[in-house]
């Protein structure tokens, strides 16, 4: 079967700094794949250039058997690919619920058929109860999984989550792994997380992929890359051994 | 069956206040002299461009201060094609509608399109009303500085085809205009792209990555707002009977326009109604409150119109109606 998410020798030079340097690899549909690293790898370069908003300098990107890079954001979206902010930007100003509408609005032309699919998203985010809160009066967990309740409105086959447990308690990112793995499970979603988190990874993810100064150093089953010594070194440092 | 879904949701309070006030304001003619009946048409002049004003800044998030171009420009249209070619003011006004429109779409245009957004956006808004501006004095057959005209005569009765016709005739049109105004921008708000509008206005990026084509929807909201906008032109020239490009484009119409959504709140449906008679009356009741003293003192009134304006801004910064929609028990609950 072939993938869903192709990227191909993608680089991004950011004046001087190399930020992504020669980037491949392949997400296979329905999996689970997380993309680590340390600070400044280019992990986030280069999932914005997946994402549209950053065009990549060399490289291709194939989405379902079509080429995507050089795609404006709102395009790939409508390709199939949602994705959440690594900093949460909901819009603030508007209730949960008008959120998750906005994301909804893209395949429902009618509002209350967009309402009804907010509404059974917002239950599986375990939002509901809060659907008529104005976004900015969130805690940090809830809006992180109002991000992930208004990327899945757009009904993606692929979803990008940029640190999505960054900043969350344990109990709130077992939580959200759950909800994760249960989406995957039942709805066949494919999902490519940027994560430090390694509890998280090591839970949900099926391959992952190791950056460092933008060139990939280890990709494979987190369990093996793990114990990469490079991996180790670079990142997780000595002590994790 | 499309008003039973505009009013869907709204508390049932605030559907019988606002029959009240519909039928004060239609009964209001009888009630009133002939200046009492100026200052509501001036206040339901202003509701209703604050309204079609909001439709951009409110809405959308793109902060326009050249408003009067649209005013000017549908006023100019609809007077010129009566005059030249002799065609009713609602037939003028389908060509005042597309050129303001074609001109937002401009303005648009070079802005969204080369991302001048936010307050460099706005000075590109007051450089247009400022091009027309002077553009129009020079343009010597529409009357250039010394202004354009539009035949004036006695008319036993109202005409209302061509738009000639006693103030109150010119009331119950601003009147309809006005609540054709609120339902439109109701029912905008509760669509798609009212959706889209208010996302971008939020976080534009955020927007872009849900699959919303931002320039698109805002190409929209300028075309939109600067057509309905137009509407309002045709009949200030219509009710005053003569244009001069010094007073429509200055840019404290354009200033002038927009504090009544300001005040009222930005966004909101009620908003720019609200903060037209709040601001108006204010005005008025000022400038009679001054005369009737006998005090002579030059500058008082703006000077209390000011401190004024500044208390609201300071102390309600999401303007009046929010506030007072909470007081008197309007505001939808919250689920």
């Amino acid at each position: 079967m072939s993938a869903l998410l192709d990227v191909r020798g993608i680089g991004k030079r950011f004046r001087g700094l190399l930020a992504v340097d020669n980037v491949s690899f392949a997400v296979a549909r329905g999996s689970i794949f997380a993309v680590i690293g340390p600070n400044g790898a280019g992990k986030t370069t280069l999932f914005n250039i997946i994402a549209g908003a950053i065009a990549p300098d060399r490289g291709s990107i194939f989405f379902d058997g079509a080429p995507i890079d050089g795609l404006p954001p709102d395009q790939v979206c409508r390709r199939g690919i949602g994705r959440t902010f690594q900093l949460v930007r909901p819009f603030p100003a508007l209730s949960v619920e008008d959120n998750v509408i906005v994301g909804a609005m893209l395949h429902h032309h009618e509002l209350a058929a967009a309402r009804a699919h907010a509404h059974q998203l917002l239950r599986q985010l375990d939002l509901f109860d809060r659907r008529g809160q104005i976004a900015s009066t969130l805690t940090l967990p809830d809006r992180k999984r109002l991000e992930v309740a208004r990327a899945l409105a757009t009904r993606p086959k692929l979803l990008l989550l940029d640190e999505v447990m960054a900043g969350l308690r344990p109990v709130e990112t077992d939580r959200m792994v759950l909800i994760l793995r249960n989406l995957s499970r039942e709805t066949g979603l494919t999902i490519l997380l940027i994560e430090h988190v390694m509890q998280a990874v090591m839970a949900l993810a099926a391959r992952v992929l190791v950056l460092h100064h933008g060139a990939v150093i280890a990709e494979g089953p987190p369990a093996a890359v793990v114990r990469e010594p490079t991996v180790v070194h670079s990142y997780l440092g000595a002590e994790a051994v | 069956m499309m008003l039973q879904r505009a009013l869907a949701g709204a508390p049932p309070r605030a559907l019988v206040l606002l029959a009240l006030v519909l039928s004060a304001l239609v009964a209001a003619p009888w009630a009133s002299n002939d200046y009492l009946l100026t200052v509501l048409i001036t206040i339901l002049y202003f509701a209703y461009v604050g309204q079609a004003w909001n439709v951009m800044m409110g809405f959308a998030g793109q902060l326009s201060l050249g408003h009067a171009i649209y005013v000017g420009l549908g006023g100019y249209a609809a007077a010129a094609i009566y005059v030249y070619l002799g065609l009713a003011p609602w037939i003028g006004m389908i060509a005042a509608i597309a050129i303001a429109a074609l001109c937002g779409a401009v303005i648009g245009f070079l802005a969204f399109r080369f991302r001048v957004a936010g307050v460099y956006f706005a000075i590109l808004t007051i450089a247009f009303a400022e091009f027309a501006r002077i553009g129009f004095d020079h343009l010597q057959w529409l009357g250039g500085s010394a202004g354009f005209f539009l035949p004036v005569a006695n008319y036993a009765r109202n005409d209302v085809w061509n738009l000639r016709g006693s103030p109150t005739m010119f009331y119950y049109l601003m009147l309809v205009l006005t609540v054709a105004a609120f339902v439109l921008c109701h029912l905008l708000l509760k669509s798609r792209i009212g959706y889209y509008w208010q996302a971008i206005r939020e976080d534009e990026e955020a927007a872009r990555s849900l699959g919303i084509d931002t320039f698109r929807c805002k190409m929209i909201a300028v075309a939109i707002s600067a057509g309905m906008t137009a509407v309002a032109g045709v009949f200030f020239a219509f009710y005053y009977n003569n244009l001069f490009p010094e007073q429509v484009f200055h840019i404290s119409r354009s200033i002038e326009l927009i504090l009544g959504p300001i005040i009222g709140g930005i966004g909101t449906l009620f908003g720019p109604i609200l903060g037209a008679f709040l601001l108006t009356g204010l005005s008025e009741t000022m400038q009679n409150l001054l005369a009737a003293s006998g005090l002579d003192l030059p500058g008082a009134k703006q000077v209390i119109y000011g401190v004024c304006l500044l208390a609201v801004v300071v102390m309600l910064p999401d303007g009046v109606w929010p506030w007072l929609a909470t007081r008197i028990g309007v505001s939808r609950k919250q689920p």
